[in-house]
Order: structure tokens, then C-alpha cells, then sequence
């Protein structure tokens, strides 16, 4: 254990994988948890799959795999898709949920076109693309640690700057506009950073898992707090947890690859959280439900709902 | 930790009402005798249906107006063309004489309860606090003296011994009027109110009317979006019946006539007859 | 049988099997859930594969539509606690599915068949070698086999269960009461679904096969108001974007599923722009002869509304028209020359006047 905590520190790969984990959890779960409460959580997944023909676009035009191209052309096409997506939603009859798997499937056939076509241009300097596919925390180095901190330290900054204006938006549109301020813009600044924090996250995890660390701390952080502040608080704490322990995990254990790892680490923390938090947890309910039923004339409609529900 | 919580409700003067804030930019009033509200040849249409046809409006400072009218009516686009948040085709729109991108801060709004999601992460003193983040602009950051207007305002409403719960766990009669609240602390001139009444408990009801009558010996000017013609003539002073266009737009007497109720209500003019019988037809 | 034809027929095949049934779930807003379980059937093809020490398919299937079974059960489970929205419930169990099981492949599986690459693309490219033998004959590739059975099910699962499905996706309420249970029809389609998922997935991959679910369908719906003709029109687009798609990839060296997606996207992009009914053209080209229409018709209810008042010689007056309603000069001069043109109106130098047929269309534009 002691001898862990000083790899933590010492060891140059596992300190870069566990901070790179630790930021991506971090700003992927104070992102996550406005995207959570307006109910865009696989905004995530569509945003992490529309940015693959982003990277093999940058990488085509560019010829550099620095990592800073490759992101801002995944940023383009992330925020290109969900252009389309909100083109959908708007002017067609289809659901959201029709446009967020059409953007997300559609984006990644095309990106895979073109990925395959780059493996095939016989560049050695191609290797490393599909990092992006799967994520490979262990391949993290310091370079790109440095970049996650530059590009999550502004996102965390401009939301701290903007909580009060994003929770505005997120809890009353409508009111957030008739007090003049422009819901659109707020809404697609925020969304800007949402795709920030899948950026960051598609280099660790990768396309498929990113949605998983949008989603999961902002719904583990929502039960243990009625407020906002203290559920991203949480969030971040819950995403960093999950991203040192799953990296610290991959890391001294054989065969459990550090993507992977994060997530299913991070689903413990979910599935803790709903099962056992104060108040909302199920566990408690499900007690509550067997006592009533034991002393059988407990009166329902006497007791005043403990939980977050109404 | 971005929003600093205090642990202890802040102490409550005994203050009845929000006093106005010393920072107010804008006078409210521009002259005597200038209308409230007053909406000229306003049309709101989504994709090619109108929604509102020509709409002429004028409300009188200081009064109690409602607007009633059937589903689909176009009621609460009308309120939403007023604050900004609908797209014009036509028209113009004036409170107290300016234009609404110079009034805002004297403009208060309370939405539908069911337009937002009542299991967010807050409590009911936040969200009243959010009445004044208009009056804070971009960025700044609301302090004590907010939350202080907000804990007053909140107290106005009978609220004062819920303003740490979290908002899910109120009933509707009390969400109801924690948005009340949070437009008193808009502490604005004139406000607009979209279904306040809907779905709500006897004693929310009162409380409301008692705080329509109150806005209106100070001299606020109130519009409401309701659905219940039979209260109408008790809590309000003037009426708009409005189905696309204004029906009948004035006082009570002159404008709450069966043949009125009939041109608003259209096909179910019978049964608006007998309801209007029932109810007494008025002098 | 050539390798490109085996390619081309399992193509085929994979996407009509799949478009089949893309409808019900494009109407019953649950397209994301063909996201979710062709990630989260992973780990139950692993499992499968494991106990039977091989990939063996009566074993992945198995394996497969437990798991399927699971992440359903577990989402409609998390909805139930209303805890958590249906899209986060969705975003929460398919990642750890999908995780679990890329966790069993690089520890069971290191370097057999499921490698992590065929997991996201499939590699419909080696179905010729993969043939179906039995005893001593060699009945042609295996998938082609596969995915034939599966449309066949698919057939018969609509064609049986079409009345119920139609019913229980636009009126589950009455469907209940009538006695057809929606909540068994929900877990038969996602049983279907599953099974052909696992199916489609050893050709095309976990990501694909949402595409080849959803995206014809949706295209569909764009071109019909008939579902009957709905769920035949994505089967059309599936297998054209299936031939067009391979004809794409053979041509430029590509990823023979990446582009058949690819196809899928383009004839979506084509409806969404050029659908007569649904289309955005259409809308752009019907809104723009509206709106001159639409702003004569304002005008006249204006003069209509302002008739017999007192302000009426103002309101009249061209030049107050762009004060009042705010026009541009551009919207005004079209709307006040449409109108006369029409006959609706009479200009007398700056004064209009309303004729007899400007009345009337008044009238009726405020009836509407």
C-alpha cells in the first residue's frame, strides 16, 4: 500500500495515467452534472462518436498527431454533429433520441472510412490514431497530461465563472430569458464544454466509455446532495476517485486495461451511491417498505416523504 | 463550493415588502397616463399558423388585468412575445412606454410551475434568489444582500420555514408560490403571470390573491394568464378574452358578457352559457 | 460463390434484418436502447464463448441475448427509481457492459477471435472464410447463413406481431386495456433486437449496428406517413446503402462497414434535404411563398381590425405599417403590392383600402 502510494508519486507512467485520469474525472463530472440535469446525458456519447472523423480529418490535413490538432479537429466535428443533431430535433418530426443515434453512428461509419483509408496511405507516422478509438490511459505522457490541464483548468474556470448564468439555464430557461440573458449562447457555451471534457476523456477511455463518465458521477454526486454547488463538488471528487483508482488498479494488475477499469470502478461509486446514500438510496427505501409491511397499519399517507422525491 | 451556502438563515427584518433596491437604473413609471403595457398589431406565428393575429393591447399601470381565453388561445404566447422568448412576425410592444430590451429590470415573470424540473438540486430560498440575478447582470455573483431580499420575499409568500428545503419536496401550492417569491424579488414594476392558479390548494389560492391585491396598493401593475372564469371577476379588475386575436379587452362589466364569452370560446358557447347562468351574470 | 458476392449478400442481409426493425424503435423514441444493447452484449458473447471454450454461435447467442435481457431489465429498473432520467439510466449500464466485457476479452481472449478492433467494426471482410460446415459438406459461408435465418425471424416477428407492435408503439394505453401487454411486446422486440444485434455484430461491429437499426428507418420516416410502407422503404434504404456502400469501399480500399454506414448517412442527408413532404427544401421553398402570402394576409387583418376606429386614417397609411409592425421596408413593400396585386387591397397614394375579396380572405385567415 505504502509502496503504491510512492509509485503514485514517483512512478513517471503511473503518475501521468493517474493524472490524466484524475483531471478527466474531474472535469467530466462538473460538466457532466449540467449535462445530467438537462437531461443530456448521452449528449455525451454522440458528442465522444462525432469526434473520430474530427481527429483522422486533423490528422489528414495536418500530418501532425499532436495532440492539441487532433483535438481541435475533434472538437469540430463534435460540435458539427451536434449542429446536425439540433437540426433534427428542430425541423423534423424524429426524437432526440433518433438524432443523437444518427449523429453518433453515421459520424463514426465515416470516420472509420477515413481511418482505414489513412492506415492504408503505408504512413508509419499513422500509428496512434486509434488511441483514440479505445482510449489508452497507459499511454499517457506528460505532454498530454499538460494539455488536459490547460484545456480542463479554462473549462472549470469559465464554469465557475458562469454557475450562476449555467444554473440559471439549466434550472429555468425560460426565466433565464426573460431576465435577458441569451439562452442560446449560454446553451452552446456550455455545450462547447461539454465537448471539451470528451476530448479530454477520448484519449483516455475512449469513443465508447466516454458517455459513462459524463453520466456516472453526476448521477452518483445527485443523490447524496440537494444542492447544486455540493453535487459537482461531488462529482468531480467521485470522477477523480475513479480515474486514480482505475488507473492505479490497471496499473498493478495484469489484464485489466485502464479504460475499462475507470468506468467499472466508477460504476461501484454509481451503484453505491444509488443503493446507499442518505435519504434517496434505495437500500433505505426498500428497509422502509419492509418495515411498513411488518407493522402492516403503518399509515402511507401520514408520512412525510424522507426522500428527494416527491 | 462555487455557490457559498449559509448555514444559518440570515435574521429576517420585519419588513413586509422588498424595498427597491438603491442600485435602480431605470425610472419606472415615464409619465402619468402612459399604459403599462401596450402591445400594437402584434402577430406571432409558428411556421405559417398564427398563433396571435393582430393583437392591440393596452393595460393601465396599477391594475389587475387577466387573460382568458381556450386552450391554444395563444395566452401564454402572448406573455412569452412580451418578455423576448417567442419570435415576432409583427408589431410592437411597449412597457411604459420604451421597449423591452430597456425595461427588462422592471419586468417581472413567473413561468408555468410545469415548465421546469422540480427535482433540480436546490432549495427554495436559491431559486427566489434567482429573482435577482437580472438586477446582478453577467457575472456577479449573488451576496448577502440577495439572499436577505430573497429570505423577505419568500417570508411574503408564507414560505419563511421552507426556504432550506429542497424544492421536490414541497407541494405544488407551495412550489407555486416559491416562483411568486422569486418574482417579488425581481422587485419589479409590472409582472407577468403565467397560470399562477393552476393546480393549487385553498390556502395557496388565498395566498396569492392576497398578494395581487397587495402588488396592487402599491401600485404594480399585474397580468395573468387563468383559466377559471368563475374566480375572475373576484381577483382581477380587468379582463382580456383572447382566442388568436383580443376578443374583448376592459373592465369586468363591459367586457364579461355571454355574447363575449360566446365569441371566445367559440363552439362550446353552450355549455359557457349554462356555466355563465350558473355563475350569475354580471350587472 | 466469390468472396465479394458471400460480402455483398451478407451485407444484404445484415442491414434489411436490422431495418426491419428500426421502425418501432425510431416511433417508440427508443433508438438509443439499439445503442445500448448492441454495446452491452459483450460481455455475454465472452461469457458464452468461455463456457463453450470457442465461438461457438448457439453459445454467443445464448450468452448474448442474456445480456441483453440484463441491460434491459436494468434500465427499465433505474427508470423505475426515478432517480436517474432514461438517457443517463442508458448511459450508465451500457458503459459498464461494455466494460466488463472488454475487461473479459483482454483476460480471457487475449489474442483469439474477439480481437478489440472486430468489437467496434466487425470484419465482414473475412466472411468467405468463415464457412458453415456440416459433417462433410460445406454449406457456404456461415454468416450468410446467419443473417439469412435472422431475417427470417425478423419477417415473422413483424409480420406475426405487426397489429400488436403497431398498437402497443402509438397507443400503449388502449393496447393494454385490449389486452396485448405492452411491456411483453417491449421485451419480445428487445429480445429480436438483441438477437440480431449479436448477429449483425460479428459483420459490422457494436457501433455500426445502431446505424443500420436507426438510420434507414428514420429515413423513412422522413419520406412516409405509412408505416406499413415505412418499415418497407428502410429495408430499401438498408440494402441500397448495403450495395452502394460496398461498391464504395471496394473502390476507394476503404472499411466495407464504415462506408455502408456511411451510405446510410448520405440517403439520410438526402431525405432530410429533399423529402417533398419532410423535407427541409420543400419547407424552405413552401415557407418562402408563404410568407409573402402570410404578410399580405397580416396586412389585412391590420386594415380589418382597424376599421371603423377612430385611428383608422393612420393606421392605413403605408409608412405607419413599418412603424407599427415593425417591418422592414422590403417585407412591407412585398406585402402591401401581393395584396394589391390580388385585388385585396386599394392604394391611394399613401392610404389603403380594403376591397370586398380583401374582407373576405381576412376573415378567413382569422377563422383558421
Amino acid at each position: 500500500m505504502i509502496e503504491l502510494l510512492r509509485d503514485l508519486v514517483t512512478d513517471y507512467t503511473l503518475r501521468n495515467v493517474a493524472l490524466g485520469s484524475a483531471l478527466l474525472g474531474v472535469v467530466s463530472g462538473v460538466l457532466g452534472s449540467f449535462a445530467v440535469l438537462r437531461r443530456q446525458g448521452l449528449l455525451g456519447d454522440t458528442l465522444s462518436h462525432a469526434a473520430l472523423p474530427g481527429v483522422c480529418l486533423a490528422f489528414l490535413l495536418t500530418g501532425s498527431k499532436a495532440p492539441l490538432v487532433l483535438l481541435v479537429g475533434a472538437a469540430l466535428t463534435g460540435w458539427i454533429g451536434t449542429l446536425i443533431l439540433l437540426l433534427i430535433v428542430r425541423e423534423t418530426r424524429l426524437g432526440e433520441d433518433a438524432a443523437l443515434g444518427i449523429v453518433l453512428s453515421t459520424f463514426f461509419g465515416f470516420g472509420i472510412v477515413l481511418l482505414t483509408l489513412i492506415s492504408k496511405r503505408n504512413d508509419a507516422d499513422q500509428a496512434g490514431l486509434d488511441r483514440y478509438l479505445f482510449g489508452q490511459a497507459a499511454a499517457l505522457v506528460e505532454r498530454d497530461v499538460l494539455t488536459f490541464a490547460a484545456l480542463g483548468g479554462a473549462a472549470l474556470a469559465l464554469v465557475a465563472l458562469l454557475f450562476k448564468e449555467f444554473k440559471l439555464l439549466t434550472f429555468d430557461p425560460d426565466f433565464a430569458g426573460s431576465l435577458g440573458f441569451n439562452v442560446d449562447r449560454l446553451s452552446a457555451g456550455l455545450t462547447t464544454l461539454i465537448v471539451v471534457a470528451v476530448v479530454i476523456g477520448l484519449q483516455t477511455v475512449g469513443v465508447v466509455l466516454m458517455a459513462a463518465l459524463l453520466i456516472g458521477p453526476a448521477v452518483a454526486a445527485r443523490q447524496w446532495t440537494n444542492r447544486l454547488g455540493v453535487m459537482i463538488a461531488i462529482a468531480a471528487l467521485v470522477g477523480a476517485a475513479s480515474g486514480v483508482i482505475g488507473a492505479t488498479l490497471s496499473f498493478t494488475q495484469e489484464g485489466l486495461p485502464t479504460g475499462p477499469t475507470i468506468v467499472l470502478t466508477l460504476t461501484v461509486f454509481v451503484a453505491l451511491s444509488l443503493a446507499f446514500a442518505p435519504a434517496r438510496g434505495l437500500a433505505w427505501e426498500w428497509a422502509r417498505r419492509r418495515r411498513q409491511r411488518g407493522t402492516l397499519a403503518a399509515p402511507a399517507l401520514a408520512v412525510e416523504p424522507k426522500g428527494g422525491r416527491p | 463550493m462555487i455557490a457559498p451556502p449559509t448555514s444559518s438563515t440570515p435574521p429576517i427584518p420585519p419588513v413586509a415588502h422588498p424595498t427597491p433596491s438603491p442600485q435602480r437604473a431605470v425610472p419606472p413609471v415615464a409619465a402619468v397616463g402612459t399604459p403599462a403595457v401596450s402591445i400594437r398589431d402584434l402577430t406571432v406565428a409558428y411556421r405559417d399558423k398564427p398563433v396571435l393575429w393582430d393583437v392591440e393591447l393596452e393595460i393601465p399601470a396599477g391594475s389587475l388585468t387577466a387573460i382568458i381565453g381556450p386552450n391554444g388561445a395563444g395566452k401564454s404566447t402572448l406573455i412569452k412575445a412580451a418578455l423576448g422568448l417567442v419570435p415576432v412576425a409583427a408589431g410592437t410592444i411597449e412597457f411604459f412606454g420604451k421597449a423591452y430590451d430597456r425595461q427588462r429590470r422592471i419586468v417581472g415573470y413567473v413561468p408555468q410551475r410545469s415548465s421546469v424540473d422540480w427535482e433540480f438540486p436546490t432549495d427554495a430560498l436559491d431559486v427566489v434568489t434567482m429573482g435577482t440575478y437580472g438586477k446582478l447582470g453577467w457575472l456577479k455573483r449573488p451576496g448577502r444582500a440577495e439572499r436577505d431580499l430573497a429570505a423577505r420575499c419568500l417570508e411574503q409568500v408564507g414560505m419563511a420555514a421552507f426556504a432550506r428545503r429542497q424544492i421536490s419536496q414541497l407541494s405544488g401550492g407551495q412550489q407555486q408560490r416559491v416562483f411568486l417569491a422569486r418574482a417579488l424579488a425581481q422587485d419589479a414594476e409590472l409582472y407577468f403571470m403565467d397560470e399562477p392558479f393552476a393546480g393549487v390548494d385553498a390556502t395557496t389560492e388565498r395566498a396569492i390573491v392576497e398578494l395581487l391585491r397587495e402588488l396592487r396598493a402599491r401600485g404594480k401593475t399585474v397580468v395573468c394568464v387563468h383559466h377559471d372564469l368563475e374566480s375572475a371577476p373576484d381577483y382581477f379588475d380587468r379582463l382580456v378574452l383572447l382566442n388568436v386575436r383580443v376578443i374583448a379587452d376592459g373592465s369586468f362589466p363591459e367586457t364579461f358578457t355571454p355574447e363575449n364569452l360566446a365569441r371566445t370560446y367559440g363552439g362550446r358557447m353552450h355549455l359557457l352559457a349554462q356555466r355563465f347562468d350558473g355563475a350569475g351574470a354580471p350587472s | 460463390m466469390s468472396s465479394a458476392t458471400a460480402i455483398l449478400l451478407t451485407a444484404v442481409g445484415v442491414a434489411s434484418a436490422c431495418a426491419l426493425l428500426g421502425s418501432f424503435l425510431i416511433l417508440r423514441r427508443m433508438a438509443m436502447m439499439s445503442d445500448a444493447i448492441s454495446h452491452a452484449i459483450l460481455p455475454g458473447l465472452v461469457v458464452g464463448y468461455f463456457l463453450a471454450n470457442g465461438p461457438n454461435l448457439l453459445a454467443g447467442f445464448l450468452g448474448a441475448a442474456a445480456a441483453a435481457a440484463l441491460t434491459v431489465t436494468l434500465v427499465e429498473a433505474l427508470r423505475r427509481t426515478r432517480l436517474v432520467d432514461g438517457g443517463a439510466a442508458i448511459g450508465i449500464v451500457f458503459p459498464a457492459m461494455f466494460a466488463l466485457g472488454t475487461v473479459a476479452v483482454t483476460r480471457f481472449f487475449a489474442d483469439v477471435h474477439l480481437d478489440t478492433d472486430a468489437i467496434l467494426f466487425g470484419n465482414i471482410e473475412f466472411v468467405n472464410f468463415d464457412r458453415l460446415i456440416v459433417g462433410d459438406r460445406d454449406l457456404g459461408p456461415r454468416s450468410l447463413w446467419v443473417m439469412g435465418a435472422l431475417g427470417v425471424i425478423n419477417l415473422g416477428f413483424v409480420a406475426i406481431f405487426y397489429k400488436e407492435l403497431k398498437l402497443t408503439t402509438f397507443d400503449p394505453g388502449l393496447a393494454a386495456t385490449l389486452g396485448f401487454s405492452p411491456v411483453l411486446l417491449h421485451y419480445a422486440l428487445m429480445l429480436v433486437l438483441s438477437v440480431t444485434s449479436v448477429g449483425a455484430f460479428t459483420a459490422v461491429g457494436a457501433v455500426l449496428v445502431i446505424a443500420l437499426v436507426i438510420v434507414p428507418a428514420a429515413t423513412a420516416y422522413l419520406l412516409t406517413d405509412r408505416l406499413a410502407l415505412m418499415i418497407g422503404l428502410s429495408v430499401a434504404v438498408g440494402a441500397v446503402s448495403a450495395v452502394a456502400g460496398y461498391q464504395a469501399a471496394v473502390a476507394l480500399d476503404a472499411s466495407i462497414a464504415g462506408s455502408i454506414v456511411s451510405a446510410t448517412g448520405v440517403c439520410f442527408a438526402l431525405a432530410l434535404l429533399l423529402s417533398p413532404s419532410h423535407g427541409l427544401v420543400a419547407k424552405a421553398w413552401r415557407a418562402g411563398r408563404n410568407r409573402t402570402r402570410f404578410a399580405a394576409e397580416m396586412l389585412l387583418v391590420h386594415l380589418v381590425n382597424h376599421e371603423g376606429t377612430a385611428a383608422y386614417e393612420t393606421e392605413r397609411r403605408v409608412g405607419h405599417l413599418r412603424e407599427e409592425l415593425r417591418w422592414t421596408a422590403a417585407t412591407t413593400d412585398g406585402a402591401v403590392s401581393a395584396a394589391t396585386r390580388r385585388g385585396w387591397v386599394v392604394r391611394a397614394g399613401d392610404r389603403l383600402a380594403l376591397t370586398e375579396p380583401g374582407r373576405h380572405v381576412a376573415q378567413e385567415a382569422l377563422a383558421r
